[in-house]
Formats: C-alpha cells, sequence, structure tokens
C-alpha cells in the first residue's frame, strides 16, 4: 500500500509542480519514455505518483481513487458539490495563478459593476426577449456568484474555449473566465468588472477525505507534510 | 431513493380529499421542455431541476413541480371556474445538502376561479390545513401582493419602483438598491466619471456583441436621470421597513397594516383584499388568532406567487423543508397564457414528511 499523489501529467504546470516538490526535498520525475505517463518519487518512501490531466484530477479526488492531487482551486471548487466534505486544503502553491472574472464588453461605458450588470440585463431582456447570455465553462462558480449577488435576468452559455471570442461572434453578451494578466480579454474587447472576481485560483495541494488512508498512509502523510513545511494533521 | 408505499398510501388519501372538494384528477408528463421552465424561473432552477437533452426535443426538464404543466393544461381546457389535483414524483437536484432527497412525492390542489379570488385563497389553504390535521405544524402566511403595491406607491422615480420591484424575492439586492436610492450607498467612483464626462462615449472600446449603442445610450441617460432624482425619504424607508419586519396573529396584523395604509395610501386596495381573505378563513372556520402573517414571508421562494402566500412547517423538526407550501400566481398565468392571465392559487403536500411526521409522534 501507498499513497498516491496525482499531479499534472504535462506542460508548466507539471514542471512547476516538480520544482515546488523538489525544493522541498522530494524528488518527482516522469520516469520510461517521453510518451510514457510512469513517474518516480524520490526522498520519502510510501508515496506512488500517478500522472493525470489535470482536469480529471478533481475527479479522482472526490472519488478516493488518489490520496493526494495537485490541481487548480477552481476546478476542485466547481467540480465538486460540497467540495469541503471531499477535500482538504493542504497547501496552496504559488503557482498557477488564474482569475475566474465576469467581463464585459469595454464598450458597455455604462456597465462596471454588478449592479450594472443587473441593470443592463433587465433592460436587455426586455427589449431583446431573452435574458442576458454570458458564456462559460465555469457553471455552478458562475451561478453560485451571481445569486449571491443577486444578479437575474442572465442565462449561462456553455463555451468550452474560445471563450472571449463568444461577445464579438453574438452567441453571448458577456463571458466569466479565467485571465491571469487580462491580456487575452483587452484583445476581444472585454474588461473586467470591479467587483466581478469570483475566485482566485492556484495550483493546491488537497487531500481527499474519502480516499482509504490506513494507519501506515497516515503516517506517511504526515511524514511528507513535514518535509514539505506543513503542519502536521489536527 | 426509493419512495415507500406509505407514503404512496398518503397521496393518494390525500388526492382523494381534494377530489372530494370537487377536484379534477390531472397528470403531467415528467419531461418537461426546457426553455418554458428556464424563461420563468431563470438560470437559478438550472441548479435546481435535472436539465437532459433529446436530439428531437431540444433540452427537456425532469419536472420540479406540477405548477407549470398544470397551468398549461388549464389555459388550453378554458373551463372556469376548475378546480385540479395530482400526485407524483417531482425532481430536485440538491447542491448542497445531500441528506435531502433529489426526487419526491408532492401532492397539490390549484383552484383557478376569478370570481371570487378572497374566497379562493381560503379554501386552498383550509383544503391543504385540513389535510394535515393533527400534525405538528406550524402555519404561516404573507402576501406579496402587498409589498408589490408598497413599492409601486413609494415616491419616487418609475424606474427605481420597477428595479425595487424585480428584486422583491432577493431581499438582500432588494436592501443594496433601497439603500442606494436613500442616498446612504456613496456613488461608485467610475459612475460619478461617467456621469460627468461631456461624452460619456470618449475612449470606449469597440463596438462588439448584441447589446448595441443605443442600448447603452439609453442606460447612460437613465443613470442621469436618477442622479438628478431626490432620494427617497427616511419616513418612507421607514414605514417599508415596518411593513417587511411585521409578525403578528392575522387580526392584529390587519390593525397593524390598516394604521400603516393611513400613511402609505397605495397598499390599501391590496389590504382591503387581506381583510376580505382573513374574513374568507374565518368563514371556512380557520383559527385565524392562532395563524401567523410575516411580511416578508415568501421572498425567497421561486418568483412567480404574486399575492397571498403560505407554508407548513414542522414545529419540532426545523431542519426539514416545510411540509407544505403554497400561494397565488396570477402574474404566472399572464406569461404562460401569452397575455390572457387568470386567477390561479394552490398548494402542495410533501406525503413523505407526513409520513415521518406521523411516525415521529407515534
Amino acid at each position: 500500500m501507498s499513497v498516491k499523489l496525482g499531479v499534472p501529467s504535462k506542460g508548466r504546470l507539471m514542471e512547476q509542480c516538480f520544482d515546488w516538490f523538489g525544493s522541498r526535498g522530494v524528488r518527482l520525475s516522469r520516469t520510461g519514455s517521453d510518451r510514457e505517463y510512469a513517474g518516480a518519487v524520490d526522498g520519502i518512501e510510501g508515496v506512488e505518483l500517478v500522472l493525470l490531466s489535470a482536469g480529471e484530477i478533481p475527479r479522482e479526488l472526490a472519488a478516493g481513487r488518489i490520496h493526494l492531487g495537485v490541481t487548480g482551486s477552481d476546478l476542485v471548487r466547481e467540480k465538486i458539490g460540497n467540495w469541503t466534505f471531499h477535500c482538504t486544503e493542504l497547501a496552496p502553491m504559488g503557482f498557477g495563478h488564474a482569475d475566474l472574472v465576469v467581463a464585459v464588453p469595454q464598450a458597455w461605458v455604462d456597465v462596471d459593476t454588478l449592479d450594472d450588470l443587473d441593470a443592463a440585463a433587465a433592460a436587455f431582456r426586455a427589449r431583446h426577449g431573452f435574458r442576458l447570455r454570458i458564456a462559460t465553462k465555469y457553471h455552478r462558480l458562475v451561478r453560485e456568484f451571481l445569486r449571491e449577488h443577486g444578479v437575474a435576468d442572465y442565462q449561462l452559455i456553455d463555451s468550452q474555449g474560445a471563450t472571449e471570442g463568444t461577445v464579438k461572434n453574438e452567441t453571448a453578451e458577456a463571458i466569466a473566465d479565467i485571465t491571469s494578466t487580462g491580456e487575452t480579454l483587452r484583445a476581444n474587447g472585454l474588461k473586467v468588472l470591479a467587483d466581478g472576481l469570483i475566485h482566485a485560483s492556484q495550483a493546491t495541494l488537497f487531500a481527499a477525505r474519502d480516499a482509504v488512508w490506513s494507519e501506515a498512509d497516515r503516517a506517511v502523510l504526515n511524514g511528507l507534510r513535514a518535509r514539505l513545511g506543513l503542519a502536521a494533521d489536527a | 431513493m426509493t419512495i415507500s408505499a406509505a407514503a404512496r398510501d398518503e397521496a393518494a388519501r390525500l388526492t382523494a380529499l381534494f377530489r372530494a372538494a370537487g377536484a379534477v384528477p390531472v397528470e403531467a408528463d415528467i419531461l418537461q421542455p426546457a426553455d418554458t421552465l428556464l424563461d420563468l424561473y431563470g438560470e437559478d432552477i438550472r441548479a435546481r431541476a435535472y436539465v437532459t437533452a433529446d436530439p428531437l426535443r431540444g433540452e427537456l426538464m425532469l419536472r420540479p413541480d406540477f405548477t407549470v404543466p398544470v397551468v398549461q393544461m388549464h389555459m388550453e381546457a378554458q373551463a372556469e371556474p376548475a378546480r385540479y389535483t395530482y400526485a407524483g414524483e417531482v425532481f430536485r437536484k440538491q447542491e448542497t445538502d445531500e441528506s435531502r432527497p433529489v426526487e419526491y412525492l408532492q401532492a397539490g390542489y390549484e383552484v383557478f376561479d376569478g370570481q371570487a379570488p378572497a374566497r379562493a385563497d381560503a379554501e386552498v389553504f383550509a383544503e391543504i390545513a385540513g389535510a394535515l390535521a393533527g400534525l405538528p405544524l406550524r402555519a404561516a402566511t404573507g402576501d406579496i401582493g402587498i409589498l408589490a403595491a408598497a413599492v409601486g406607491g413609494l415616491e419616487t422615480t418609475a424606474a427605481r419602483k420597477a428595479a425595487l420591484a424585480r428584486h422583491i424575492w432577493r431581499p438582500k439586492r432588494f436592501r443594496a438598491l433601497l439603500d442606494r436610492f436613500c442616498g446612504l450607498t456613496p456613488v461608485p467612483p467610475s459612475r460619478a466619471a461617467l456621469l460627468a464626462a461631456a461624452d460619456p462615449f470618449a475612449g470606449a472600446g469597440p463596438e462588439i456583441g448584441l447589446r448595441g449603442r443605443d442600448e447603452i445610450a439609453a442606460r447612460v441617460e437613465a443613470l442621469r436621470e436618477d442622479a438628478a432624482a431626490p432620494p427617497l425619504s427616511q419616513d418612507e424607508r421607514a414605514r417599508l421597513d415596518a411593513l417587511l419586519s411585521l409578525k403578528a396573529p392575522l387580526p392584529l396584523a390587519l390593525t397593524a397594516l390598516e394604521e400603516i395604509a393611513v400613511r402609505m395610501p397605495a397598499i390599501g386596495p391590496a389590504v382591503a383584499r387581506f381583510a376580505e381573505r382573513l374574513a374568507a378563513l374565518e368563514a371556512r372556520g380557520v383559527a385565524v388568532d392562532q395563524l401567523g402573517f410575516e411580511g416578508s414571508f415568501g421572498r425567497t421562494a421561486l418568483e412567480y406567487y404574486d399575492g397571498f402566500v403560505f407554508g407548513f412547517m414542522a414545529e419540532v423538526r426545523p431542519d426539514l423543508p416545510p411540509v407544505a407550501s403554497g400561494g397565488r400566481y396570477d402574474a404566472l398565468t399572464a406569461v404562460l397564457g401569452r397575455g390572457r392571465a387568470v386567477p390561479a392559487v394552490g398548494g402542495v403536500i410533501r406525503p413523505e414528511l407526513v409520513v415521518r411526521l406521523r411516525g415521529d409522534a407515534a
């Protein structure tokens, strides 16, 4: 038996993740050929590396098929209902920063806050006969945020990519998407609402509550926590 | 979650009672077209109802309640007055509370009768109360019609009244709007800059999307008018707050409402309807001295009730959802009837909860 640690299987996120663990004395590496998703852990006993698509890590955590996992805090909140029942945040890792924001056309000089968005949505619906469309792939987070802030007369339109282009293409009037610098938003004629930050996301190390934790696994976790400089489990 | 035989029996007992009161039993499809429900309730319904898709019929929803299909059916039949009863499963997603069922029974009683609305309100309440007799329940009532009339009668611009009326069902946003209209909230700097600008469109980005320059200009104009309008008076605010926080047994509530109406004449007709309903409830044998009125009751329900509202809560089990609830929904029939409105009032009972409370009592 060993503690399964799920990390992103490729790209910059994987490299930063390896660096984060490496600088704390836990060396993660891919083994075998470039194309093979197998990994090794040096510096601590009893931890097994599982390379996964970053987007699947929340699901694996929720199902308890991995004990630990690194993924964006936004993905865990979006994909796992009642996420706090299923996962514990062990450490924010300081990279992979991305903000989930509500953005509208820069040309909307009258809209700078959610209050404005709500009023504009009411007028839009009266004029066009349908609810103002907001394109996003973060349905749960966006809906909860807009409900909490009392925005009405909108509808969410699913957009799995190139979301910033939906306004120009007239398939949506506004968007809710992740941005790190705002560059793509600006290039597409969009601006972020002053109070439109839904969630400031970063790569985070999570533990799965529903995984099977044997005595030995718990000991390994406590060792890993100590090595990583995290407080021991309460 | 399997629905128990006891719950099915209870549903059958309830519909038999409602049939004895003159209701015609009706059925409704489990799969309902999603667009009608989405247009009525907005995005919130997506969080609460199961959406599925069919290649030929498009988006469909597992019925979250019977109200919409029953209204649609009634609008086609067009016979009035009419009374209906139904019982069957409804489906609700539970996004935050895993202990609550996602599939449960509702047994309902709906009255379409424009002749005597107060009597119809009393009839539905009394039928539901009668069906639940003997259970440890606390009933509460409210009246969205009085709130709407109070908002409509405020001494302020039509635009502000429309904004408040739109958010009666979102208490937090309603309060924020009131604060702003009373001048209690500072004007955001971006708003101040926009209103001060000689040309609000100077430096504006590219025009993209369906919302045109004319719509933006119209809202800038509306913002200018709003900035020029005097703030809502503290007196009016205080009267509205008194109305929203009113809690009293019905006869005392009537006295209080009549007092408020002296200085808020706009609610006069709605208070008169309240008085008529009170008399009708008494005539039905309802113990009105023990029946509570709450000024804010029904404000967090789905936004289709627009008059009398009521609920029955388990006294010793505040963790349970309401065992029964209902109200008047005239405006919903206007939307579904494409202009043709039918006064309608109804209520539903959850048979599983009735069975559970009886079990607790035994």
